[in-house]
C-alpha cells in the first residue's frame, strides 16, 4: 500500500508539473502580450521593451518556467494587474469561500445521492426505485441557471424565506448559502446517485447476499454490513470526480448570486487578462484535479481487499 | 455411514422436516413455470436424504422453497413445508429469517461466490451468533474459532482476519461448512457442495460434514447429480425428474433395485467400474427434460422411456406406489409398469464392440518442461533481488500415444494438465524438451507459425463450450471458417456439405446450421464443439475435461460419440480428467501428474492394481462410486495442494502423503521405478513393498448376468 501511494503521489507531482507547463505556456508564451496588458494599450514599443527586460522576460521560455514554478512554491503568485495587489491577498479568501460552498455542497451532496442511489438500487425495479431514479434524471437535466432562476422565483420570491444573493455582505451568513447549495445539488447528485444504484442493484443480486439473507440476517443488517461496502467501491471514483466538477458548476452558480468566491474571480480575470490571477486559480483547479482523483484511486484501492492483497 | 436411524418417522419421533404436495412456480413473462409439482418428502432426525436428477429438474427450487427464498418471481403455489411442526409457508418474514441460519443453513456449490469478498472471515462467521443468540463479540469469536478449529482448518487464527480470496477453494468450503453449522442448525441443506472442487479435497469435505452432522444430530438434505456421492453420504434418497420425486426409497434398495426407467437410465449412463466401452458401453438416456411448462399428458418420463404404451402411460398423472422389497418399506415408485418391466432382459440388448487396434506411435512426448516466470512485486522481493520466480508447471513430461489409442492424463487442479495442453496446442512453448507429432517437434512452435496441416491435425474439445463458441456466429459459419482455415475445402458449397456431414457425425439436426450458440443445451453446444474439433480429420484430438460440466445422461451420451468419432477415423485422443471412473471406463493408459510432474504411468489394469503410486492410491479412494457391491478402502488426504509457485523441495507429494516414509521424502525427489515394460512409479517406497499394498476397489463378480444378492 505505501509504495502504491509513493507511486500515486509521484505520478501527481509529475502530472501538476506538466499541466503548469501547458498552463504556463498559454499564459506567459509570448512575453509582450504579458507586457502589453501590465502596461495598457497605449504604452510604446520601448516601454514593452523595456519593461521586459526590467522583469527578465527575455530569458530563454524553460529558465522563466522553473523560475516562476520556484516562486509558486515559495508562495509569491505575482501581482494582480487589475487589483495592484500581490494575488496572494486576494487569492486565498476567495478560494476559502469557494471551499466553504464546494465542501457543504459536497457533503450534502453525496449523502443525498448515496441514500438515494442505496434506496432505489436495493429494491430494484420497486416503486421507490423508479420514483428516484425518474427525479434523478430530471434533475439532471436541468442546468444550474435554469435552477436557480426557478429556485429563487420559490423560496426568494413566492415564499420569501431565503436572501436572492449571497454576496456575505454583513459578514458570513449560512442561510444565504442555502439556495447555491441547493442548486448545485440538485444538478450534481444525480450522476453519483445512478452510479451508486446501479452499483447497489449488481451487488444485491450476488450470491454472497444469498449467504447472508439466507443466514437469517436482518434486512438492515445485510444492506449495511454486506451491501453497502461493496456497492460504494464503484461509486467512490466518481463522487472523487464530483469535486472537479463542483469547481466547474461553482462558476456559474456564484456568479448567479453574487458569492464572492474563485469561480467568480476566475471568470473575472479571465475576461480581463488578469495573467496571474488566472494562473493561480488554474493552478488550483488542476491541483483539485489531480488530488481528488488520485484519493479517489487510492480509496477505490483500499476499499476493495481483492486489490490491496494483491 | 447407512444407518437407517430414521426410518420413514415410524420409530415416533415427529420428522425434522415434512413437505406434502408442495408446489413451486417462478413467474416470467412467458407465464407462470411450475418448477417443482407436487413434491413430497420427510426427513427424521439425524437423517440424511439426497436428491439427484437431472440440471433443471428442480433441486434448487426445492431447496430454496424450504428456505422460503425464491426470489423476486418465485412463490410457494400449493402444499405444506412443515419445519419441526411449523409450516413454513404460514410464517411471517420475521419468523422466518429467525429460522434461517440458526435452525436451518444452507451450503451452496460456489463457495468463493457465496463469501462476502470484502468482509473477513471472522466478521462473516461472528454475526451469525450475534445476531441469532445476541451473545458477545468475544463469545462470538470464540465460537467461530472453535468451529474453524473442528473444521480441520490449521491456523484458525490467521484464518480468521483473512479475506475469502486469501485462501484455497477447499477451505473456502470448510469457511462456508462452518458457518452453516455455528448455531447447530436442526436441518442442513446442501447444494452440490462439493462439485466445485477437487476430488481430494472434495472425500475430505464429505467426511467432515458427515462427521459433525452426526455429532450434532443434524439432519442433512444432500442435492448432487453424483449418484457414488449419493451412495457414500445418505441414508435414503429420492430421484427427481422434472419437479416431481419419481422414486424414493432407502439407498442400498434403490441402488440394488432400482424400478423406474429413468433411475436406471442415470446408472446405465455412469461409468462404473464394471462397464467397459467396449463389451459393456455406457447407455446414455435418449431425449431431454421436458421444460417445467411443456410437460407431455401422463407420464413425464414417456417421451424418453423405452418401455412407454400408448394409452397407458399417456393418460392420467402417474401417482407413487410402493415397492414391496423385503429389505425397505419406504421404497416408492412413480411408474405404472414397474412390477412389469424386466431391466435385466432388457440390457441383454445391448450393443457390444470390438476394440480398436492401437497403430504406430503418432505423439511422443520427451522430457517436456515448461516454467513460467513469475514476478514478484512486494517490497521485500525486490530489496533481496530475487523478484523473478519460477513455476514448474510441467517438469520433465515424458509418454507417447499410438494411432487410435486413448491416453488419459489424471490430475487435480494444479497439476499441469492444462499447461500441457497449451503447450500441444502451440498456445506455449516448451521451456525445454520435445513434443513430436508424427515426428516433427510441435513444442518449440507456436500456433501463429504452425502450418495449416500441423493445426488441422492437432485439435481440441474444451471443457466449457460456451468459452469458445463465438456468440454472434452461426454453428454452420463457425464449423465452416475451421474447414476453410485448414485448407480441407474452399468451394463454399463442399464446405456446406462437410458441415452438414459432421453435424451428422455428432448426431445434431443438420439445420442447425443457422442456429445461434444461446439456441443450444450444453450438450449440444459440446457436440458443435467436438464437430470442430474433426472438422480438419485431425490425427490427435486433446479433450480437456470435456464432459465435466455436462449432466450424467449429457455427459455419456458425449462420451459415446467421441469414443464412436475415435474409431472411425483412428484418432489418437488425450483425454484430460480429474475423473478417475471416466478414465477408468475410456482410457487405454493412464498418466496420473502432480503439482506438474509425472507420478505414475501406465495401462489402464496397471494404474488401477497395486502397484499403487500413494497418489493414485489416494486418488482412487477419492473417486465416490455409484455400486453398493464395489467396497472401496478409505484414504482420506490431509492438508490442500501445495501452491505451484513453492513446490515441496523432494517428493511433491510429502506434504499430503499417507505413506510418506520419512525425511527423505520432503528432502530427496523419488526415483522412477519401473515395473514391467511401460509402468513407472516415481516413489521412495521400493517397488515390492508397494505391490503388498491391497487394493483400494474390490469389484464382485460380475460373471452371472443376474443381479447379485444385495448386501444387507
Ligand atoms: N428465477 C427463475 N425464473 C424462472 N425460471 C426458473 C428460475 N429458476 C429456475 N427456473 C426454472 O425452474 C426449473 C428448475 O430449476 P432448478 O434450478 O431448481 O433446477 P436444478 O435441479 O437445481 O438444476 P441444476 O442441477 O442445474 O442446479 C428449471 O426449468 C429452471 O429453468
Ligand atoms: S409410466 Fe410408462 S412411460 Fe412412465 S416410466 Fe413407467 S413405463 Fe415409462
Ligand atoms: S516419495 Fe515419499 S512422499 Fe512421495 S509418494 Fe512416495 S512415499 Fe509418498
Ligand atoms: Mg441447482
Amino acid at each position: 500500500m505505501s509504495q502504491l501511494i509513493l507511486r500515486r503521489v509521484g505520478m501527481m507531482i509529475l502530472i501538476m508539473l506538466v499541466v503548469a507547463l501547458l498552463l504556463f505556456l498559454m499564459n506567459e508564451g509570448d512575453p509582450r502580450l504579458i507586457a502589453r496588458s501590465v502596461l495598457g494599450p497605449y504604452a510604446q514599443d520601448q516601454q514593452l521593451d523595456a519593461w521586459i527586460a526590467q522583469h527578465g522576460y527575455d530569458r530563454p521560455i524553460m529558465v522563466r518556467y522553473f523560475d516562476w514554478i520556484g516562486r509558486v512554491l515559495s508562495g509569491d503568485l505575482g501581482d494582480s494587474i487589475i487589483y495592484k495587489r500581490p494575488v496572494n491577498e486576494i487569492f486565498w479568501d476567495r478560494l476559502g469561500n469557494t471551499g466553504i460552498l464546494a465542501g457543504v455542497t459536497f457533503v450534502v451532496m453525496v449523502v443525498v445521492a448515496l441514500t438515494l442511489g442505496v434506496l432505489a438500487g436495493m429494491k430494484e425495479g420497486s416503486a421507490q426505485d423508479r420514483v428516484i431514479s425518474v427525479f434523478s434524471i430530471t434533475t439532471t437535466s436541468i442546468p444550474e441557471y435554469a435552477s436557480a432562476v426557478l429556485l429563487a422565483w420559490i423560496f426568494v420570491f413566492g415564499l420569501g424565506w431565503l436572501p436572492g444573493t449571497s454576496a456575505m455582505t454583513g459578514g458570513f451568513n449560512v442561510v444565504e448559502l442555502i439556495l447555491p447549495v441547493m442548486v448545485l445539488t440538485l444538478y450534481g447528485f444525480g450522476y453519483v446517485a445512478r452510479m451508486t444504484r446501479a452499483s447497489m442493484a449488481e451487488v444485491m443480486t450476488n450470491h454472497y447476499i444469498r449467504t447472508a439473507m439466507l443466514k437469517g440476517l436482518p434486512y438492515r443488517h445485510i444492506i449495511m454490513k454486506h451491501a453497502l461496502r461493496n456497492a460504494l467501491i464503484a461509486p467512490f471514483t466518481v463522487i472523487m470526480l464530483q469535486i472537479n466538477w463542483l469547481l466547474s458548476g461553482v462558476v456559474v452558480t456564484e456568479f448567479a448570486f453574487g458569492y464572492k468566491g474563485f469561480g467568480a474571480l476566475l471568470l473575472e480575470a479571465a475576461l480581463r487578462r488578469d495573467i496571474f490571477v488566472i494562473e493561480a486559480c488554474g493552478l488550483a483547479a488542476v491541483f483539485v484535479a489531480v488530488f481528488t482523483q488520485t484519493i479517489g484511486d487510492l480509496g477505490y484501492t483500499y476499499l476493495n481487499p481483492r486489490i490491496r492483497f494483491k | 455411514m447407512a444407518d437407517h436411524n430414521g426410518k420413514d418417522n415410524g420409530n415416533g419421533e415427529a420428522p425434522v422436516l415434512d413437505i406434502s404436495g408442495l408446489r413451486l412456480s417462478y413467474y416470467t413473462r412467458a407465464g407462470e413455470i411450475p418448477a417443482v409439482m407436487d413434491f413430497d418428502l420427510t426427513i427424521a432426525k439425524g437423517e440424511s436424504v439426497g436428491l439427484v436428477g437431472e440440471s433443471g429438474c428442480g433441486k434448487s427450487t426445492v431447496a430454496n422453497g424450504i428456505m422460503r427464498y425464491m426470489g423476486k418471481n418465485g412463490g410457494i403455489v400449493g402444499g405444506t413445508i412443515k419445519f419441526q411442526g411449523r409450516d413454513m409457508a404460514e410464517m411471517s418474514e420475521e419468523e422466518v429469517r429467525r429460522v434461517r441460519g440458526k435452525d436451518i443453513a444452507m451450503i451452496y456449490q460456489e463457495p468463493m461466490a457465496a463469501l462476502n469478498p470484502s468482509l473477513t472471515i471472522a466478521a462473516q462467521l461472528m454475526e451469525v451468533p450475534m445476531i441469532h443468540e445476541e451473545v458477545s463479540e468475544e463469545e462470538a469469536f470464540q465460537r467461530a474459532y472453535d468451529m474453524l478449529s473442528a473444521v480441520h482448518i490449521p491456523d484458525p487464527k490467521r484464518l480468521m482476519d483473512s479475506y475469502p480470496h486469501q485462501v484455497s477453494g477447499g477451505q473456502q468450503q470448510r469457511v462456508v461448512i462452518a458457518m452453516a453449522l455455528l448455531s447447530r442448525p436442526a436441518l442442513l441443506l446442501l447444494d452440490e457442495p462439493t462439485t466445485a472442487l477437487d476430488v481430494t479435497v472434495e472425500a475430505g469435505i464429505v467426511e467432515l460434514i458427515a462427521e459433525l452432522s452426526k455429532e450434532s444430530g443434524t439432519s442433512l438434505l444432500y442435492i448432487s447429480h453424483n449418484l457414488g456421492l449419493m451412495l457414500e453420504v445418505c441414508d435414503r434418497i429420492c430421484v427427481m425428474y422434472s419437479g416431481e420425486v419419481v422414486e424414493e426409497g432407502h439407498i442400498s434398495s434403490i441402488f440394488s433395485w432400482p424400478k423406474h426407467p429413468y433411475t436406471h437410465g442415470l446408472f446405465g449412463c455412469i461409468p462404473l467400474p464394471h462397464a467397459d466401452k467396449n463389451a459393456r458401453p455406457l447407455n446414455a438416456i435418449k431425449g431431454q427434460l421436458p421444460l417445467p411448462h411443456q410437460r407431455p399428458k401422463g407420464c413425464y418420463f414417456g417421451p424418453r422411456c423405452e418401455f412407454f404404451q400408448t394409452g397407458r402411460c399417456d393418460s392420467d398423472h402417474i401417482p407413487m406406489e410402493e415397492v414391496f422389497t423385503d429389505d425397505d418399506d419406504a421404497h416408492r415408485v412413480r411408474c405404472l409398469r414397474w412390477n412389469e418391466i424386466d431391466h435385466d432382459e432388457a440390457r441383454t440388448v445391448e450393443t457390444t464392440r470390438d476394440p480398436i487396434e492401437v497403430g504406430d506411435t503418432v505423439l511422443e512426448v520427451d522430457n517436456m518442461r515448461k516454467y513460467y516466470e513469475v514476478k514478484e512485486s512486494t517490497l521485500a522481493a525486490m530489496v533481496s533481488g530475487g523478484s523473478v520466480r519460477q513455476v514448474k508447471a510441467n517438469e520433465s513430461i515424458s509418454f507417447d500415444a499410438g494411432e487410435g489409442e486413448t491416453v488419459a492424463i489424471v490430475g487435480e487442479s494444479g497439476c499441469g494438465k492444462s499447461t500441457f495442453a497449451k503447450v500441444l496446442m502451440g498456445l506455449e512453448t516448451a521451456t525445454e524438451g520435445e513434443v513430436r507429432l508424427d515426428g516433427t517437434d510441435l513444442g518449440s512452435i507456436e500456433v501463429k507459425k504452425r502450418t495449416p496441416e500441423q493445426l488441422a491435425s492437432l485439435q481440441m474439445v474444451f471443457q466449457n463450450p460456451n468459452d469458445t463458441l463465438n456468440p454472434s456466429h452461426s454453428i454452420g459459419y463457425q464449423i465452416g471458417r475451421v474447414i476453410k482455415r485448414f485448407g480441407i475445402e474452399s468451394d463454399p458449397a463442399k464446405i456446406q456439405e462437410r458441415v452438414h456431414k459432421l453435424l451428422d457425425t455428432v448426431k445434431l439436426p443438420r439445420d442447425f446450421v443457422n442456429r445461434k450458440p444461446r439456441q443450444l443445451s450444453g450438450g449440444q453446444k459440446q457436440r458443435v464443439g467436438i464437430a470442430r474439433a474433426f472438422a480438419g480429420n485431425p490425427k490427435t484430438v486433446i479433450a480437456d475435461e470435456p464432459i465435466s460440466a455436462l449432466d450424467v445422461s449429457v455427459a455419456a451420451a458425449v462420451t459415446e460419440l467421441l469414443m464412436d468419432i475415435q474409431r472411425e477415423h483412428r484418432t489418437t485422443l488425450l483425454f484430460i480428467s480429474h475423473d478417475l471412473s471416466a478414465v477408468r471406463y475410456l482410457a487405454d493408459r493412464i498418466v496420473v501428474m502432480y503439482l506438474g510432474q509425472i507420478m505414475e504411468r501406465g495401462t489402464t489394469d496397471e494404474v488401477f492394481a497395486p502397484p499403487y503410486h500413494p497418489y493414485t492410491e489416494a486418488l482412487l479412494s477419492a473417486v465416490p462410486i455409484a455400486d453398493p457391491e464395489v467396497e472401496k478402502r478409505r484414504i482420506v488426504l490431509e492438508g490442500n495442494l501445495p501452491s505451484p509457485l513453492d513446490p515441496p523441495k523432494g517428493c511433491p507429494f510429502s506434504t499430503r502423503c499417507q505413506r510418506k516414509v520419512g525425511s527423505i521424502c520432503d528432502d530427496e525427489p523419488p526415483p522412477v521405478q519401473l515395473d514391467g515394460d511401460d509402468h513407472s512409479i516415481a516413489c521412495h517406497i521400493p517397488l515390492d513393498e508397494l505391490r503388498e499394498v491391497e487394493p483400494v476397489i474390490t469389484i464382485p463378480d460380475r460373471d452371472l448376468e443376474a443381479p447379485a444378492a444385495p448386501q444387507a
